[in-house]
């Protein structure tokens, strides 16, 4: 991995199009501003551990379908 | 072909019918062929894998939990798909059903976006905050 220091207002461009710039440093958090493409999608990635861990417990519950459809048609 | 499913025991499906994801869903991505399925005793729709017959979703359109969802695809979703108009596109969220059924919550941030057209699939994870991943299908008060 690239380690790269930085200062605040210092940024980052990554290939031609995508621009990484620190705007605000404090005790244990940093403020990013980032410009990309739009077509780029930008996520924090717990966001996208979030989804996988909502599938695998979507789909390592258990279901008892008969009992669920029949309790709803109440 | 038969494929054997998790809750319908070995079904005849049309091999036409096969929905590709080709990067696998989050959290499976070695499973990338699914195929759609319904019951008539319920609304749901079943997103079942036809590699590995215990991986099965159980999905409802979202329309049918909040009445006014919408969003923006994104460009490269657009792309990946080929989806050319908006209506080739069937929306499905992802359920998780607790053992208190009432508990059941819908991903409305993360859709599985499929163009009906080509059979592809994607789940797509909205930038849209105002939707949760785990919306609760029957209100808080139930």
């Amino acid at each position: 991995m690239l380690v790269l220091a930085r200062k605040k207002d210092e940024a980052i461009v990554i290939g031609d199009d995508i621009e990484i710039i620190i705007t605000e440093i404090s005790e244990d958090k940093v403020k990013i501003g980032i410009n990309a493409p739009k077509h780029l999608k930008i996520f924090r990635k717990e966001l996208l551990d979030q989804v996988k861990e909502e599938n695998l417990q979507s789909a390592g519950a258990k279901v008892d379908l008969e009992a669920l459809t029949k309790a709803l048609k109440r | 072909m038969k494929t054997k499913t998790k809750f319908f025991g070995e079904t005849e499906i049309d091999e036409n019918q096969i929905i590709s994801f080709m990067e696998g869903i989050p959290g499976f991505p070695e499973q990338k062929q699914y195929i759609i399925l319904r019951d008539e005793d319920s609304d749901f729709i079943f997103l079942q894998s036809t590699e590995e017959q215990n991986l099965c979703f159980i999905t409802l359109p979202p329309a049918a939990i909040v009445g006014d969802y919408s969003f923006d695809l994104s460009q490269e979703t657009v792309k990946k798909l080929e989806l050319k108009n908006p209506e080739d596109a069937m929306i499905l969220s992802i359920l998780n059903i607790p053992e208190d059924f009432k508990k059941m919550t819908a991903n409305l941030r993360a859709p599985i976006v499929i163009n009906i057209k080509n059979n592809k699939g994607i789940q797509e994870l909205l930038s849209d905050e105002n939707y949760n991943m785990k919306h609760q299908v029957f209100g808080r008060d139930a």
